[in-house]
């Protein structure tokens, strides 16, 4: 095993840090260095966290953090924040709400820009996670960007999803158009000092209505909530380990990851030989003056690759 | 393969206003850079065990408060002793000519008085983390 695999295993902050900024950049050799990690990773309990923007997600994580640390349990955060498409950079400004933890020895706080991936997550948060897992933690919360309309991946990459939503966003409807209806373990009302949280609270429940779930309200801000929403999501785990359900979800994220690395790499492949390809160009310059139609283009360029991808 | 440039932008000290930090914060994105915003009020044992965690280049100090002298060498110190050395230290605000030799003379890389406009910090930041990586 390499020094810096050891190291991380170790708990050692500044490996693990560098490792998770050498796979963000996709530095040669980072990955070869997770390949020694993986194989013991895989006891932490994921919690991914989603919601609009603005409902609360990373002052919840600082109370969850708090609430943990006081059961004496080492935690990891990864924080994802989005990448501004124009420039290529990010402001990520999740870690503002959870700095009170940041001398804390057995927390590691991470943020991560989403570097163009979709569903409000980075392509790097599954490396992360491992990373955070194999140093022994034994909860790591994963906050996401926002929820898009893009899908909501983050129940790919979780054992355990909370749902966050607050009165006044008019995220009710926008809540179920994204998706997250189907996503949750447990739904929370956050913001509970503010009105107009009963009738949310109330359509959702409705909304919920026959599914295995939890509803409750929280209010990140005080902290009052965050003692029973604690014990709920260490039911959860309980729950899953008790039956199938942490097999089940631990095979989920790693075909999440799998696919997510698949279609990456097929993307990257793709794009090449779509620049490099004559009989490739030539389809596409065909396209141009409509001698075929895009299905057309498409099914014959497939085949073409797919051809030749196997010799 | 193209390194992103992550920097940690914090406000050590007591004053409340984050308003520049903010500013440059965004400017820097602009840039291309992933910025980690860290907030008001923060000790310097906070924002060097963030910058570890966070694994940035650059962790850029915001002082309006005169407690400059004291806290940016220390936040130098501190990532030097978590072992963070290639991490390069800038600060900003209102701080005095006289200041400055002493706080680059304690391992601080730039200050940019006030008045300097976002444009040279990024230009500086660009040329300072092509000399770090080439
Ligand atoms: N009144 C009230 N405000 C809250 C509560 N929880 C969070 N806030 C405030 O809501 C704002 C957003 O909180 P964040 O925790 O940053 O929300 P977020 O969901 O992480 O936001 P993004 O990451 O930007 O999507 C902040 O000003 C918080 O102080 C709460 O329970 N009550
Ligand atoms: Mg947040």
């Amino acid at each position: 095993m390499s020094d810096q695999a050891r190291r991380i295993k170790r708990g050692e902050v500044r490996a693990a840090a560098r490792l998770m900024r050498d796979l963000d950049d996709r530095v040669p050799g980072a990955q070869a260095v997770l390949r020694e990690l993986y194989a013991a990773a895989g006891r932490a309990h994921v919690v991914g966290i989603t919601g609009p923007a603005g409902c609360g997600k990373s002052t919840l994580a600082d109370q969850l953090l708090e609430a943990a640390r006081k059961e004496g349990q080492k935690v990891g955060v990864v924080a994802v924040d989005p990448t501004s498409h124009i420039s290529g950079g990010a402001v990520l400004g999740d870690r503002v709400r959870m700095q009170r933890h940041a001398r804390d020895p057995r927390v590691f706080i991470r943020s991560l820009a989403s570097r163009g991936s979709l569903g409000g997550l980075s392509r790097s948060v599954f490396d992360t996670v491992t990373v955070l897992d194999s140093m022994g933690k034994d909860l790591i919360l994963v906050e996401t960007a926002g929820v898009g309309q893009d899908g909501v991946k983050v129940a790919g990459a979780a054992h355990t999803v909370l749902v966050v939503l607050a009165p006044g966003l008019g995220d009710e409807v926008q809540a179920i158009k994204a998706g997250v209806l189907e996503i949750g373990d447990i739904y929370v009302v956050n913001k509970g000092d503010r009105s107009g949280c009963e009738p949310l609270l109330r359509s959702l429940r409705w909304a919920l209505e026959g599914k295995p779930c939890e509803v409750v309200k929280t209010c990140a801000r005080t902290g009052a909530g965050v003692g029973p929403l604690f014990k709920l999501i260490a039911e959860h785990r309980s729950a899953l380990q008790a039956g199938a359900g942490w097999q089940e979800r631990s095979r989920g994220m790693a075909r999440a990851a799998f696919l997510e690395r698949l279609e990456a790499g097929m993307k990257e492949t793709l794009s090449g030989r779509l620049r490099r390809e004559k009989s490739l160009q030539k389809l596409q310059e065909d396209l141009a003056c409509r001698r075929t139609d895009p299905d057309t283009a498409a099914r014959r360029a497939l085949r073409e690759l797919i051809k030749r991808g196997q010799r | 393969m193209q390194r992103k440039i992550r920097v940690l932008i914090a406000k050590p000290g007591l004053d409340g206003h984050d308003r520049g930090a903010k500013v440059v914060a965004r400017a820097l994105r602009d840039a291309g850079m992933e910025v980690i915003y860290t907030g008001i009020r923060q000790t310097p044992e906070a924002i060097a065990s963030a910058a570890v965690q966070e694994g940035v280049d650059f962790v850029g100090l915001s002082s309006l408060s005169g407690a400059h002298n004291h806290l940016f060498p220390r936040v130098v110190s501190l990532l030097r002793k978590l072992g963070a050395r290639e991490v390069q230290v800038f600060g900003g605000g209102v701080i005095p000519a006289a200041d400055v030799p002493r706080l680059k003379k304690a391992g601080v890389r730039e200050i940019f008085p006030p008045g300097t406009s976002t444009q040279d910090i990024v230009g500086w930041l660009l040329r300072a983390a092509r000399k770090a990586r080439p």
